[in-house]
């Protein structure tokens, strides 16, 4: 284990000790059956809460995805810069002019459009 | 090694602390934005009013809703609040404790996993406001994070380098100054990305209460709170860090970057106290239709501008 580690560990073990303070001090009432049934504003609630699935958010999702992909081949290029300039310009150009035609395509068929 | 785990856990309480006065900060500003005094009542001035929160809100009934899934439940804020500690291991500081070589990888890395805290939190809970919330915040940070990664890499190309030492301690010109759009783009993008005022569609007040921490009480809460701050305190560091170049003034380089952190953190609680709220398909609008295809430009244009240069 090298030391770079050790942010990581401190950053995970600081959390739970601030939650384990507040856990000692916190005040513990009876429980009642109000206080624990999930907020609704003064309704009972009635179904389960866990939505069926929304296409508009999975749509966005995957648009996500493929974008984050296409930044991920994107992300050596202040690198490469440095061993080959000409090349990587030509690359990036090839491959930010294909990311935007993908762009116009997904706008032309109304996958951006939010409220259709 | 013990010395190391020391000089850490300092750092990390350090930022505690300044998370905790940078609330005192946003509710005094925004007192004196709505013509009235904010905290004053607490000892001098209100000064520990931080540390009378933090005691009231630990004294605080928890309780953990009977439909919850208890386990995420619990952990989704320790998670929330470790991300936000950890992008404070990378703080290029004149004299830090480590050298990453590519801190702005581990900068993007830390921020993109904020969502599952996010994520995690308005699931377990089980309540429907809070799912709601929790997925309205998803999309929006999600939409951002791709404008926001090609913005900071457009930014490193002119850099040549992910290294945020480097970039603190060598370079002397300002990428604001060059590529003045670029930035505000990048400002924009962050007050996205840490779900703050103009694009607070996560928890807005009067459609969703409280967005996806309705269910949270106590010390969850207050986990989440800190991660929240801690996060915007994080955006105007590295905005610093990645657009303002460094002030050589010897030993007290720190200075100029510690300031200019705290005029972001101050633009954040000015434009929470002016901007009104954004409509949704207008929030998505403007991260796909415009800030996706100016940022794209703006990496031929900047990986062009550095050959030319």
């Amino acid at each position: 284990m090298t030391t770079s580690f050790y942010p990581v560990i401190l950053a995970t073990v600081i959390p739970p000790m601030v939650f384990a303070i507040a856990w000692i001090l916190s005040n513990r009432p009876i429980p009642s059956m109000n206080k624990l049934s999930p907020y609704e504003c003064g309704f009972d609630p009635k179904n389960n809460a866990r939505l069926p699935f929304s296409l508009r958010f999975f749509l966005l999702a995957v648009l996500f995805l493929v974008f984050d992909i296409e930044i991920v081949l994107l992300m050596p290029i202040p690198l490469s810069l440095f061993l080959n300039p000409m090349s990587t310009l030509l690359e990036t150009t090839i491959s930010i002019i294909i990311l935007m035609l993908g762009l116009i395509h997904e706008w032309n068929e109304g996958s951006l459009d939010w409220s259709s | 090694m013990m010395h190391l785990l020391i000089c850490i856990l300092i750092n990390y309480l350090l930022v505690m602390v300044a998370m905790a006065f940078f609330t005192l900060l946003e509710r005094k500003v925004l007192g004196y934005i709505q013509i009235r005094k904010g905290p004053n009542k607490v000892s001098l001035m209100g000064l520990p009013q931080p540390f009378a929160d933090v005691i009231k809100l630990f004294t605080k009934e928890v309780s953990f809703p009977s439909s919850s899934n208890l386990y995420p439940f619990i952990f989704s804020p320790m998670m929330g609040l470790a991300l936000a500690l950890l992008f404070w291991s990378l703080y290029p500081y004149s004299s830090p404790l480590f050298f990453p070589m590519y801190g702005a990888l581990l900068f993007l890395c830390i921020s993109s996993l904020n969502v599952y805290a996010t994520l995690i939190a308005g699931w377990a809970s089980n309540s429907k406001y809070a799912l709601l919330g929790a997925i309205r915040s998803i999309a929006q940070t999600i939409s951002y994070e791709v404008s926001m990664a090609l913005i900071l890499l457009s930014a490193l190309i002119i850099l040549l380098s992910f290294n945020l030492i480097l970039m603190t301690s060598s370079q002397w010109s300002s990428i604001s100054l060059l590529l003045p759009p670029l930035f505000m783009i990048w400002f924009i993008t962050t007050l996205a990305e840490t779900n703050r005022t103009p694009f607070d569609l996560s928890e807005g007040e009067s459609e969703l209460v409280s967005g996806f921490n309705v269910e949270f009480s106590a010390g969850s809460f207050a986990l989440i709170f800190m991660a929240e701050y801690t996060n915007i305190l994080t955006m105007s560091l590295f905005t610093s860090v990645f657009f303002f170049g460094m002030i050589p003034l010897g030993i007290f380089t720190d200075i100029p970057l510690v300031l200019k952190t705290m005029f972001f953190a101050f633009l954040f609680i000015w434009v929470r106290g002016t901007l009104p709220r954004m409509r949704y398909d207008k929030l998505m609008n403007l991260a796909w239709k415009s800030f996706l295809p100016l940022s794209l430009s703006m990496m031929i244009l900047s990986t062009s501008l550095i050959i030319i240069i």
